[in-house]
């Protein structure tokens, strides 16, 4: 393993501390339990949104804290979800009297600790509410399973989420869009290599020199089956079919398509995919009508992307299109 | 012969120990299924409790569990640190301040945690997580108790059952946690949460003889 490390137990401490180096206009980082604040946090009267989960992710959440995006992020060691103690802490240094929205991806992890968190909230008479994130289509949605997995939707939901929160929805409205957009979001991720965990410092799987992992989760999870590396066109049209029958998307739809890098892709093949895939996707009728390309929600090194859809209308574009200004993704300020 | 406050005290320093032991084992067997970090979890967990144990030792039995609860749920993250918190905190709550232990109150606290286990994370016996470790593990430990053995014969049965229970996940299909999603690929995987169940109990077992 070869990695820009120091020791592999600080190396989240040391990342969230080069992160408030670097933007400490936006936002502030507190350390065990680690916690980052939007640096103008708590705003008052406004629904406060936090999000988290475990560290390996960037920019995925930490990125996404300030204006317009998320009020509080709660990172966990590397793939491990952070705990109750740690959720809490977000919460109450960015809750106020509108209560707060908790965004959290469904793994088993995740889903308990933040569950945990918002019943201590309550305890202190919070309203603390929680939207569970299960866009991948690749993971059957059944009760065999821990059930879908939150994915790419992720980053898109905290986006227009936020934009509520920022123009004073009350946490009922706030709450009712994130089920909405959840309801419209589906993704699928393709690995061509592992990532490597610090901590373990082997790859968290192996692939041959002519495999592609298809539907990988973010944690180097392995997917829902191993195929034989292909053209991108051929790949793209692959990840295109299982996304477009789930929800299913339909001609005439408008959509906004995020096309992420899982770390280790880089931008000339990610633009090539995002290509292929808006080419695809008006042959069959279906509009791209706002884009995010880039690597958001990633899984340490591991190459490989992303695909997500999520259907517009024009209120989700405008909460889309509303000024954000964060680490990782900014504009319209 | 009873079990007090510094006995589990005592048994928790050495689940610390074989946790330690047998980290890069749990990783390793959650590598290939899950996300790796099982065993490094429950070592930074097991190793936080002791530190606390080193501060002060509570009074009861009851109030060292409760101790390892909090701080299991504070320090491991993931699943495991819900799922072995709320464990150790129901058999924590089941022991109220009773101030010492027979093989009977040994058992109660096992079959209080297993449900505990149960209700956090809605697992049942078959779909390869540690509950299939645990629920051999604990009607072993009652079997025990009631023939008439005493606390350390109790712990070792429940030991042997759960080694048993946790070879039984490999050849299931997993249904809950991260290795769900494998599918029939997690077949022919030893589940972490059981071998980590089983080394668990072992470690109780080794301390009460």
């Amino acid at each position: 393993m070869k990695k820009i490390i120091n020791d592999p137990a600080a190396v989240v401490a040391e990342s969230l501390a080069g992160l408030a180096v670097a933007h400490a206009d936006l936002l502030r980082v507190q350390q065990d339990p680690a916690v980052v604040v939007r640096a103008d946090a708590p705003v008052n009267g406004r629904v406060a949104v936090v999000s988290g989960g475990g560290s390996g992710h960037e920019p995925l959440h930490g990125g996404f804290v300030g204006p317009g995006m998320l009020h509080a992020a709660v990172p966990g060691p590397v793939f491990t979800s952070p705990t109750p103690d740690a959720v809490q802490a977000a919460i109450s240094a960015t809750t106020g009297a509108a209560g707060a929205l908790l965004l959290v991806k469904n793994y088993t992890g995740d889903v308990l600790n933040f569950e945990t968190a918002a019943e201590l909230a309550a305890a202190e008479d919070l309203d603390v509410r929680s939207v569970v994130i299960d866009d991948d289509v690749a993971v059957a949605d059944s009760t065999f399973t821990a059930g879908r997995r939150g994915v790419g939707g992720t980053v898109l939901l905290e986006k227009i989420v936020g934009a509520a929160a920022e123009r004073g929805d009350s946490l009922d409205t706030v709450e009712a869009l994130a089920r909405r957009v959840v309801g419209q979001a589906r993704s699928i991720g393709v690995a061509l290599t592992a990532p490597v965990v610090p901590h373990v410092g082997t790859p968290s799987f192996e692939l041959g020199e002519n495999e592609i992992e298809f539907g990988i989760g973010i944690h180097g999870e392995p997917g829902r089956e191993r195929i034989q590396a292909e053209p991108a066109d051929a790949l793209v049209d692959r990840m295109l079919r299982a996304v477009l029958e789930d929800l299913p998307f339909q001609r005439g739809d408008e959509v906004l398509l995020f096309t992420n890098s899982m770390g280790g892709t880089p931008p000339m093949e990610l633009y090539l995919a995002h290509g292929i895939a808006e080419r695809l996707l008006g042959e069959q009728g279906i509009v791209v009508r706002r884009r995010l390309i880039g690597p958001y929600i990633t899984s340490l090194e591991m190459q490989g992307i992303s695909l997500t859809l999520l259907k517009l209308d024009d209120e989700l574009t405008e909460l889309w299109d509303a000024p954000v200004r964060t680490a990782a993704l900014r504009w319209g300020v | 012969m009873g079990c007090t406050a510094s006995d589990v005290a005592r048994a928790l320093r050495a689940v610390s120990e074989v946790v330690a032991e047998h980290r890069d084992e749990l990783v390793e067997l959650d590598r290939v299924i899950g996300d790796a970090d099982h065993g490094e979890n429950l070592q930074r967990g097991f190793s936080a409790v002791v530190s606390t144990l080193d501060t002060a030792v509570p009074e009861t039995p009851g109030a060292v569990l409760k101790v390892a609860a909090t701080t299991l749920i504070s320090k491991v993250g993931g699943a495991a640190g819900p799922l072995y918190g709320t464990g150790f905190l129901r058999a924590a709550t089941t022991l109220a301040d009773r101030s010492e232990l027979d093989p009977a109150g040994v058992a109660g606290a096992l079959r209080a945690g297993l449900e505990g286990v149960r209700a956090r994370g809605k697992a049942e016996q078959g779909d390869a997580t540690m509950v299939d470790a645990l629920i051999p593990a604990v009607e072993a430990a009652e079997r025990a108790a009631e023939a008439g053995d005493g606390i350390a014969e109790v712990l070792s049965a429940a030991a042997d059952a759960a080694d048993k229970g946790a070879e039984s996940t490999v050849p299931l299909v997993a249904r809950k946690g991260r290795a769900s999603y494998l599918g029939e690929r997690s077949v022919g995987h030893l589940d972490p949460g059981a071998r980590s169940t089983a080394l668990l109990l072992r470690a109780l077992a080794g301390a009460a003889r």
